[in-house]
């Protein structure tokens, strides 16, 4: 592939006579074009058909009454219990799991910052789970752990007279929820160790030199430098979640109220073939995702231009 | 009384790793358990070890073969990483080391197509998958994984070639070195664990994924992660079955990310994090 941009980008430099100015800015933008169409070609015009599918009335085993319906779809959408239920499942799930691994990965965070025998193998061992196939991880809670007969939940309240739930059919939500806190703990872990790990560690020697506690420090230096460490982590964590599909597929098949909206946008094309009413669903994930993704992408334009700045 | 506080968080943290890790280690034993003893309670730790569910996994007990699935994840994530390096290193070179002007808007647009959430272009892929014979077929996946995973890579690829000191190329190109080796030579020894670390990242997602390869494979592009759905209703004794195929499914992908550990931060949060 060097090959191919090679002797683009090399002739500004190595030729007697330069090209033109357009010439050369096309040879410097040429490296980037393949993945620019690429991207676009395929993630963006997938959107723009979604949005044009949203506004139609087509089921897909009744091809020929597709119809234009204008915001129908929008208003069914909305008004039906069972996907106005899933919205609602969707901002519980993804709060729930989002502020649960965001304040386990900080106090793990804080505990791995300090310097103990075995503190390498205390990391890999909590990196783990985030290393287990989704899938995989949503089968061990399932089956392995939660299993009302055999479960090593049960197994371990067993040795104490502890009682027998089913936990999935008693908290299902709570069921998914737990599985991916143990997840994406990990996750917030590392970005928020990132965060102490650049701590400017002579303004917190100069603090304890005059006096401050440990509790002091926390609250007043390294909370305030976390900040944009938790706010990147709380970000990216419900870009991640509010697209779960694994977890809420394979615990509860989306049964017993826990169907969020990708796994309704699955439901409803794939196994009821209600295309518009799917592509409605998916518009509405789009939007709720957007507005996410507008706080996101401030958080990381501001730590990147701090990166650039600095370097 | 600060050693004995530092003691004390060093045994808490161990305390919290091993219970994270306790579900891993559980699985880990009750795959070589007999079914019998898998499925007690109270739970038999000390139960006699076999590889009884492996063999079952492997296809022993006359149930489908996992190799055609763990082919199928292979070629898809080693093909779609390789084609988002082809994609994503000219693209990072034109954004870092001799960006283009805005090169800033470009990087963040990149980023702003991860934040779409998949899921909403997943029929009319479907539907174009349909109308062009491509369902069921891996090659499909191969472009819609490297799709997904360019914006990451392009974001990491830039941060690690911006690492590279413009005055060390500067150097070589004076001293007459000509791009290709100024790039083979220079750069790459440089930027290369980087460029390692976001092909792992790359590998470990596309493995994962499994609403698109649910959705667009069937009988003969099935995907590891697809086939591992078939154990989502339980039938029978075959808890130390599931306990080795998730094992052995997510081998891969605990290898790639221990050894991207260092970087792993650094992709995740879309090199945002150093």
């Amino acid at each position: 592939m060097t090959a191919t941009t090679a002797p683009l980008t090399r002739t500004p430099v190595r030729a007697a006579r330069r090209p033109p100015a357009r010439l050369r800015a096309w040879a410097t933008r040429a490296p980037l074009l393949p993945a620019l169409v690429f991207l676009i070609a395929v993630t963006q015009l997938p959107f723009v058909a979604t949005l044009v599918i949203s506004f139609f009335d087509w089921n897909a085993l009744y091809p020929k009454a597709r119809r234009f319906t204008g915001l129908d779809n929008y208003r069914q959408v909305l008004t039906d219990a069972d996907l106005r239920h899933s919205v609602w499942t969707t901002v519980l799930l993804t709060a729930a799991v989002v502020l649960a691994s965001l304040v386990l990965g900080l106090v793990l965070a804080l505990l791995l910052d300090r310097r103990f025998r075995g503190r390498g193998i205390v990391r890999t061992l909590l990196i783990a789970p985030f290393l287990v196939v989704p899938v995989a991880a949503a089968l061990l809670w399932k089956h392995v752990l939660y299993n009302p007969e055999y479960g090593l939940l049960n197994g371990l309240s067993h040795y104490v007279g502890g009682p027998q739930p089913d936990w999935i059919s008693r908290t299902p939500l709570l069921a998914v929820e737990v599985s991916l806190v143990w997840q994406w703990t990990p996750f917030m872990m590392l970005i928020l160790l990132a965060g102490l790990q650049s701590r400017d560690q002579q303004q917190i020697e100069a603090a304890r030199v005059d006096g401050a506690g440990d509790w002091q420090i926390f609250v007043h230096l390294t909370l305030p430098h976390l900040r944009r460490y938790l706010e990147l982590g709380a970000l990216l964590g419900s870009i991640y979640i509010v697209q779960n599909f694994d977890a809420v597929f394979t615990i509860t098949s989306g049964g017993l109220g826990t169907a969020n909206l990708p796994y309704t946008v699955y439901q409803s094309f794939y196994q009821a073939h209600e295309n518009g009413l799917a592509s409605a669903a998916g518009v509405l994930v789009v939007i709720g995702s957007l507005v996410l993704a507008t706080f996101a992408l401030r958080v990381v334009s501001s730590l990147f231009r701090e990166e650039v700045s600095r370097a | 009384m600060r050693t004995v506080r530092r003691h004390g968080a060093g045994l808490l943290a161990w305390f919290a790793g091993i219970v994270f890790f306790l579900p891993i280690a559980w699985m880990a034993l009750t795959s070589f358990h007999s079914e019998a003893d898998a499925a007690t309670n109270p739970p038999s730790f000390t139960a006699a070890l076999t590889l009884d569910g492996y063999r079952a996994f492997f296809g022993s007990d006359g149930g489908a073969s996992p190799w055609p699935a763990l082919a199928n994840s292979a070629v898809a994530s080693l093909a779609s990483t390789l084609l988002v390096l082809l994609l994503a290193l000219p693209a990072a070179y034109a954004l870092s080391i001799r960006p283009v002007r805005k090169w800033t808007d470009v990087l963040f647009f990149f980023l702003s197509t991860k934040m779409l959430p998949a899921v909403a272009g997943l029929l009319p892929v479907y539907l174009f998958a349909k109308d062009a014979g491509l369902l069921d077929n891996i090659w499909l996946l191969v472009v819609l994984y490297t799709s997904m995973n360019l914006p990451i890579a392009v974001w990491m690829m830039q941060s690690f070639l911006a690492e590279v000191p413009v005055a060390v190329i500067e150097a070589a190109r004076v001293d007459g070195a000509r791009l290709p080796v100024v790039l083979t030579r220079v750069v790459a020894p440089i930027a290369l664990p980087g460029i390692a670390a976001t092909a792992l990242i790359c590998f470990i997602f596309s493995w994962n994924e499994l609403l698109f390869a649910r959705v667009l494979t069937g009988v003969v592009a099935e995907t590891a992660p697809v086939f591992l759905t078939g154990f989502i209703t339980s039938q029978g004794l075959f808890l130390a079955k599931v306990c080795a195929a998730s094992l052995v499914i997510s081998l891969p992908v605990l290898a790639a990310g221990f050894a991207a550990q260092d970087k792993l931060v650094q992709g995740l949060s879309l090199g945002a994090v150093k």
